[in-house]
C-alpha cells in the first residue's frame, strides 16, 4: 500500500520500500473495517497536526527558525503551534548537540510529553555527535537516550531537508494503528532495556 | 425580515402536541444543549483557522494550505489530535482541582455564549437582567484559570495564575462601567430590549461621544480580559513557557485553547450587541430603499459579520503589539481606563437625562 | 612599554619579561594580586579592561595568562601567573577588582582544578558537579567508564564552595549560602523559549520581582578546545563556525588571522576585502536576527517574521558564492574557500539599496511603539565603568558608551580604509542596546557601499602546505564579532597541533552581567535585558 501525503508526490520519497514493508507487516493479520476507519481518521488528524516543542540547542536551531518563518513557513503543513511547554507538542525536534548535561534534561522533556510523541534528530551532532564525536562532553547521537523516529541529516541541514524530514515523519505517523495495537517495531520498554 | 422564532415556536407546538409539558421541555433542552455545543465547537474551529490565515498574511506567510482546499480543516485535524492525546496524569498536582478546572474554564464560556443573540429570535437565554448574568457567568472563568495554576504545583503555572487573576480582575471594571454606560442608554438590562433599542441606530451612532469612548475601552479591556496580545501577560510565551495551562495536555488543555478563542468571540459578540446593534442591519434614517435593501440580509449575516470584523481588530491588535509588563498593565487600567470610564459614565448619564442623544 | 616595565620591576622585583607580539610579564603568585591591584588603579593608564583569563597546563606546573587592556591608553599588557604544584593547584583571584574575572576564573576551575583563593563561589561552570576530572588538563582521564552519560536529574546548588585567605594567611573554607529555603526560586530554562538556546537561570522571585539570578551554563558545553587540541590548524578551523553560528565569518576570521599572525604572512588584498565584506554581512544577518527574536521576546511576534524575511536575503547570497547558509567554512589560512560569484557584487548592492527602507519599517513597526518604548526605555541599565568591569563589549558595551569597537582600536582586514562611525549611545539601558544594533546595521551597509566596487583582482588565496606548523609562542589576537570582541589565544610548542586554544567568547561576560542588570526588574524585565544582551548560547559553552 502506498502511503501517500498531499504534500509531495509517492514517488519522490527516497525509501518508499520501508515504509511499504512497515504496512505490510501491520496489515499482515489484517483489521476490522471500522476500527481500520477510525485509524485512518486518527492518523489523518495526527498527521496533519504536529506541533514541535520550541527545543534548540545550537545552529540547527536557527534553520529551525527558518522554517518557521515566511520563506518557508511550516505552518503550511500544519506544523503550526510551536509548544513551549512539552506537554502540549507531539514531536521534539532535538535541533543541536546534545551534550552530557543536556541529557538529563532532554530524557526528561522527553517524558513529558503527551503520548503518542516522536522524536526528530535533527543534524550530524543529534545523529552521531557530529563534528564533537571526539569531545569528552557530547553524546554520540541522540539514539543513544531516545527512540528517534526521522534523522535528518546535515550541518546544519537545510531547511528544505528539514521539510523532507517532517514529511516522512507524517508518513510514518500514516501508517500507525491506534485501535489495532502499537506499530512500533520495537516496544519503548525493550528499547531502554537495549534489546 | 426573517424571524427565526417561528420555526422554535412551531417545533415547541409540535412537541407539545404529544408529549407533557416536562417532557416537550426536556426534549427542547437537549436539543438547544447540542445545538450550542455544536455551534460552539464549529465557531472555535474556524476561529483558529481565521485567526491563523489573518496573522499568517501579516506576517507575508501562507498559513496552513494543505489541509483541505486553502487548508480550512486545518483546525479539524488538530481537533481530531487533540482529542486522543494522552491526558497525562500528574504526580503532585490536587487531582480533583487540577481535572476541574478545565471544566469550569469551558462552562463559563458556554455560559456566556448562551446569552448572546446570534439572530432575529435567536437567543437561548433572555431575560430582563440577561447582560449582568453575561458578565457574571463569564467571571467564573478566572476562577478556572486560578485553580488551573495553583493546582498545577508548578511555580510557571502559579506565577500565570496570579497575573492572570490580577489582570482579569482589573479587566472585569471597565468591562461592567463600559457595559453599564450602554444600559443606561438603552434603559434596559435585557439583551434583545438592548438589541431593539438600536433598531433605528447602532448605539455607537446614536450615543454621541460616550458611546465611542465606551467602545474603545471595551475593545481594550475586551482583550485583555481574553489573554490575548497585548494582554497575554498569563500564558506570555516568552517568559512563562506556557503561563497558568503549561501542565495540561490533550483535550485538558484543548479546553483551554477552545475557550481562548470562543472568549474572543464571546467579546466581539457582546461588542457588537451593545455597540453595533446585534443582528439589527445598518439603518440609516430617511433612506427607505436603503434601509429595505438592508433588511433583506439575513440576521444571524448581520451578527456574525460584525463579529468577524471586530475580532479582525483584536487579531489585529494581537499580531502587532509587543506585550505590556504587569505594572504597565495595571497602570493602564486603574490609572487610565477605570477614570476615564467613571467619568464616561457620568457624561452619559447626563446625556441621557437631558436626553441629548438621537 | 619601558615606563610599565619599570613600574611591575618597582613593585614586583621577581617579575621577568619577555616579548612576543606584545609584553608578557611573569609574576609570583603571592605578588600577583599587590599587582593586579596597583595595575588597576594605575594614575596613567589604569588597566581596567580584563579581556581574558587563559587557564593552561605546563607540564611540572599549573597557570593562567591574564590579558589586560587600559581603555584610556589603549595599551596591553599580559600577566603570566603560575602555580606551586599540581596535586593542589591555588593562585589568588582578582575578581575583587574585575568583575569579569568572577566567571572566567570559574571556567578555568572547572578546566584545570585551579582554586583561587579569595573568590567568592567556586563552583564548576560548564560541568556537573559529580564529573570526575578536570578535562582540559594534559593527564586527563577520558575513560567513558568514568563519566557515563548520567541520565538522573543533576542537583542544584543552594550553597556554594569558597577559599578564604584570613589575616594571617591561613586559608580557610567556607559554604556560602546561594539561594536560601524560603526564597522563592524559579528556573528559567535549560528549555525555555527566552534563553535563546540551553541557558538555565536560577531566578528566585519576589512576586514578579527578580532578586538573584544564578546562571548556570554547560548545557551546550561541546569541549571544543579540547577537541583543537588534537587536530591539526586547518582542522581546528571548522569549530570557529558553529561558536557562535551568528557570527560565523568573524569568528573564523579571527583564528586564520591569528594563525596567519603567527606564521607571519600576509595575505592578499583581495582576500581582505572579501573577507571584510563579508564579515559586515555577517553581522548584518546577525543583528537582523537579533532584532526578529528580540521583538518575540517583547511580544511582537511579527516583526519576527520580518526580520527573517530580510536575512534570508543576506543567506541567499552568502549561500550563493559559500554554498551553505550557516555553517559557512569559507575563511582558510591564507585566504577564502572559493572566489566570489559572478553575481556577488550585483546582489550585495541590490541589498544595501533595499535594507535603509527595510529599517524604516522596522522602527514604524517596533520602535516607535509605546508600549515597545515603555518596555525598554530606562530598564537594565549599566554605566560605563560596569560595562568595562564586566567586560561587556561589543553592541552592548558601545550602548553604555564605552568605544570598544576593535574595528577601531586595532583594526584589520580593511577596516583602516573604510569611513564608519562607531556607533556610541550613553543612556547603557536596554533601549539604547537595541537602537546600537540597528544603526550599526546602516553602518555596515556604508562599510559594505565603500567597498563593493573597489574588490582588487588577484588570488582568492595564498598557496599553503597542507601541515602548517606554527613557530613557538603564544598568538592572542582579537576581532570584532557581531556580539563583541571575539579572541583566539593560540600557545604553539611548533608542533602542528596547538598546545592550548582557547576561544575568548563575548557571551560569556554578557552573561555574567545578567546577575547585575536584572536585580530589582520584574521577570518581563529580565526576558528584554536576556533579548538586548543577545548571547548565542553555543559561543558562552564551547
Amino acid at each position: 500500500m502506498e502511503v501517500k501525503i498531499k504534500s509531495m508526490k509517492y514517488e519522490d520519497f527516497k525509501d518508499n520500500e520501508y515504509l511499504e514493508n512497515l504496512v505490510a507487516e501491520l496489515n499482515a493479520a489484517g483489521t476490522n473495517v471500522v476500527v481500520g476507519c477510525f485509524d485512518d481518521l486518527i492518523n489523518w488528524g495526527r498527521s496533519n497536526s504536529l506541533w514541535p516543542l520550541t527545543f534548540a540547542t545550537s545552529c540547527c536551531g536557527i534553520e529551525f527558525m527558518a522554517l518557521g518563518a515566511a520563506r518557508y513557513d511550516m505552518a503550511r503543513f500544519g506544523f503550526e503551534v510551536a509548544r513551549a511547554s512539552p506537554r502540549q507538542a507531539d514531536f521534539i525536534m532535538v535541533a543541536g548537540t546534545i551534550v552530557h548535561r543536556m541529557a538529563p534534561v532532554l530524557k526528561r522533556l522527553y517524558d513529558q510529553l503527551a503520548e503518542p510523541k516522536y522524536v526528530v534528530a535533527t543534524g550530524g551532532c543529534a545523529i552521531s555527535g557530529g563534528p564533537f564525536r571526539n569531545s569528552y562532553h557530547v553524546l554520540k547521537g541522540v539514539g543513544e537516550i531516545l527512540p528517534v523516529d526521522v534523522y535528518i541529516p546535515g550541518c546544519p541541514p537545510r531547511p528544505e531537508a528539514m521539510f523532507y524530514g517532517l514529511m516522512q515523519l507524517q508518513r510514518k505517523v500514516k501508517v500507525e494503528k491506534f485501535f489495532g495495537g502499537v506499530n512500533r517495531k520495537q516496544k519503548r520498554q525493550e528499547f531502554f532495556e537495549g534489546k | 425580515m426573517y424571524d427565526f422564532s417561528i420555526i422554535t415556536s412551531w417545533i415547541d407546538s409540535f412537541l407539545r402536541q404529544y408529549l407533557p409539558e416536562w417532557g416537550a421541555l426536556l426534549i427542547e433542552f437537549v436539543l438547544i444543549g447540542v445545538a450550542l455545543l455544536l455551534l460552539y465547537a464549529l465557531i472555535a474551529l474556524f476561529l483558529i483557522y481565521f485567526e491563523r490565515k489573518v496573522c499568517a498574511f501579516f506576517q507575508c506567510r501562507l498559513g496552513p494550505n494543505r489541509v483541505g482546499p486553502y487548508g480550512v480543516i486545518q483546525s479539524v485535524a488538530d481537533m481530531f489530535k487533540m482529542l486522543i492525546k494522552e491526558l497525562i496524569r500528574l504526580n503532585h498536582v490536587d487531582q480533583f482541582l487540577f481535572n476541574l478546572a478545565p471544566y469550569l474554564v469551558i462552562t463559563a464560556s458556554m455560559l456566556a455564549f448562551g446569552c448572546l443573540p446570534f439572530g432575529r429570535g435567536l437567543q437561548v437565554l433572555d431575560f430582563n437582567i440577561g447582560i449582568f448574568f453575561l458578565i457574571a457567568a463569564s467571571s467564573i472563568g478566572i476562577l478556572g484559570i486560578l485553580l488551573a495554576g495553583w493546582s498545577s504545583n508548578n511555580k510557571f503555572t502559579l506565577v500565570g495564575a496570579i497575573r492572570s487573576g490580577a489582570q482579569m480582575i482589573s479587566y472585569e471594571l471597565s468591562i461592567g462601567l463600559s457595559i453599564i454606560t450602554i444600559v443606561t442608554l438603552a434603559g434596559t438590562m435585557s439583551i434583545s430590549g438592548i438589541v431593539e433599542a438600536q433598531q433605528n441606530g447602532w448605539f455607537i451612532f446614536t450615543g454621541h461621544i460616550p458611546a465611542i469612548v465606551a467602545f474603545l475601552i471595551y475593545l481594550v479591556a475586551g482583550t485583555a480580559e481574553t489573554n490575548r496580545g497585548p494582554f497575554d501577560l498569563p500564558e506570555a510565551e516568552s517568559e512563562l513557557t506556557a503561563g497558568y495551562h503549561t501542565e495540561y495536555s490533550g483535550m485538558h488543555f484543548g479546553f483551554f485553547y477552545l475557550a481562548e478563542y470562543l472568549n474572543l468571540f464571546i467579546v466581539s459578540g457582546v461588542a457588537t450587541t451593545l455597540f453595533l446593534g446585534g443582528w439589527m442591519p445598518l439603518h440609516i434614517p430617511g433612506w427607505e430603499a436603503f434601509n429595505n435593501v438592508m433588511d433583506y440580509i439575513p440576521s444571524i449575516i448581520w451578527f456574525f459579520g460584525k463579529c468577524v470584523v471586530i475580532m479582525w481588530v483584536i487579531i489585529w491588535f494581537k499580531w502587532t503589539f509587543p506585550r505590556l509588563r504587569i505594572d504597565q498593565l495595571l497602570k493602564l487600567e486603574w490609572k487610565y481606563l477605570l477614570p476615564l470610564s467613571l467619568v464616561n459614565l457620568a457624561v452619559m448619564s447626563i446625556l441621557v437625562v437631558l436626553g441629548w442623544h438621537f | 612599554m619601558a615606563t610599565i616595565q619599570e613600574k611591575i620591576s618597582a613593585l614586583v622585583p621577581e617579575a621577568t619579561f619577555s616579548e612576543s607580539g606584545q609584553l608578557y610579564v611573569t609574576v609570583p603568585d603571592a605578588q600577583w594580586h599587590k599587582l593586579a591591584k596597583a595595575l588597576h588603579d594605575d594614575k596613567e593608564s589604569p588597566y581596567d579592561y580584563l579581556i581574558a583569563i587563559v587557564g593552561a597546563d605546563w607540564g611540572e606546573t599549573l597557570g593562567c595568562v591574564y590579558y589586560l587592556e587600559s581603555t584610556s591608553t589603549a595599551q596591553r599588557l599580559a600577566v603570566i601567573v603560575q602555580t606551586a604544584d599540581r596535586e593542589k593547584p591555588m593562585l589568588h583571584s582578582v575578581c575583587d577588582l574585575w568583575q569579569s574575572a568572577n566567571l572566567y576564573e570559574r571556567e578555568v576551575y572547572d578546566f584545570y582544578g585551579i582554586v583561587f583563593i579569595n573568590h567568592p563561589d567556586m563552583r564548576r561552570l560548564f560541568l556537573r558537579k559529580d564529573w570526575v576530572g578536570y578535562p582540559l588538563r594534559k593527564d586527563y582521564n577520558a575513560d567513558p567508564a568514568l563519566n557515563p552519560i548520567r541520565l538522573e536529574n543533576e542537583e542544584s546548588y543552594d550553597t556554594s564552595y569558597s577559599v578564604v585567605e584570613k589575616e594571617d594567611g591561613t586559608l580557610e573554607e567556607q559554604r556560602p549560602v546561594i539561594f536560601t529555603p524560603e526564597q522563592y526560586v524559579v528556573n528559567i530554562g535549560p528549555q525555555h523559549p527566552a534563553t535563546h538556546g540551553v541557558l538555565r537561570l536560577r531566578t528566585s522571585l519576589d512576586g514578579e520581582i527578580v532578586t538573584k539570578i544564578d546562571p548556570y551554563c554547560g548545557y551546550i558545553h561541546r569541549g571544543i578546545e579540547k577537541l583543537c587540541e588534537s587536530l591539526t590548524y586547518p582542522q581546528t578551523l571548522h569549530f570557529t563556525d558553529r561558536l557562535d553560528y551568528l557570527s560565523a565569518m568573524q569568528n573564523r576570521h579571527a583564528l586564520c588571522l591569528c594563525i596567519e599572525d603567527a606564521l607571519q604572512i600576509e595575505v592578499p588584498e583581495r582576500v581582505k576585502y572579501i573577507r571584510t565584506i563579508m564579515d559586515e554581512l555577517m553581522r548584518i544577518s546577525s543583528h537582523l536576527l537579533f532584532w526578529a527574536t528580540f521583538c518575540m521576546d517583547l511580544g511582537g511576534t511579527t516583526a519576527f517574521f520580518y526580520g527573517f524575511r530580510d536575512r534570508e536575503m543576506i543567506l541567499d547570497i552568502l549561500e550563493e558564492t559559500t554554498g551553505a547558509r550557516m555553517s559557512f567554512n569559507y575563511n582558510t589560512i591564507g585566504g577564502v574557500m572559493a572566489d566570489l560569484h559572478p553575481d556577488f557584487q550585483r546582489k550585495v548592492k541590490e541589498f544595501c539599496r533595499y535594507m535603509p527602507g527595510s529599517l524604516k519599517e522596522y522602527h514604524e513597526l517596533f520602535t516607535g511603539n509605546v508600549i515597545a518604548q515603555q518596555r525598554m526605555k530606562g530598564v537594565g541599565v549599566v554605566s560605563r565603568e560596569k560595562a568595562i568591569s564586566h567586560a561587556l563589549t561589543g553592541p552592548s558595551g558601545r550602548a553604555s558608551g564605552w568605544a570598544c569597537d576593535v574595528r577601531k582600536r586595532m583594526p584589520y582586514g580593511v577596516y583602516d580604509k573604510v569611513e564608519f562611525n562607531e556607533v556610541l549611545r550613553t543612556e547603557g539601558d536596554v533601549f539604547a542596546r537595541y537602537m546600537v544594533r540597528l544603526d550599526e546595521i546602516l553602518e555596515s551597509i556604508k562599510i559594505i557601499e565603500q567597498l563593493i566596487d573597489n574588490i582588487p583582482e588577484g588570488d582568492y588565496a595564498l598557496k599553503m602546505k597542507p601541515i602548517i606548523k606554527l613557530p613557538e609562542g603564544r598568538y592572542f589576537r582579537q576581532v570584532e564579532a557581531s556580539r563583541g570582541a571575539f579572541g583566539v589565544y593560540i600557545e604553539s610548542r611548533g608542533e602542528k597541533y596547538p598546545y592550548r586554544l582557547k576561544f575568548n567568547t563575548p557571551g560569556l561576560m554578557l552573561v555574567g552581567s545578567l546577575d547585575e542588570l536584572t536585580r530589582g526588574g520584574k521577570i518581563a524585565d529580565l526576558i528584554a535585558i536576556g533579548g538586548s544582551l543577545d548571547y548565542v548560547v553555543p559561543d558562552i559553552d564551547r
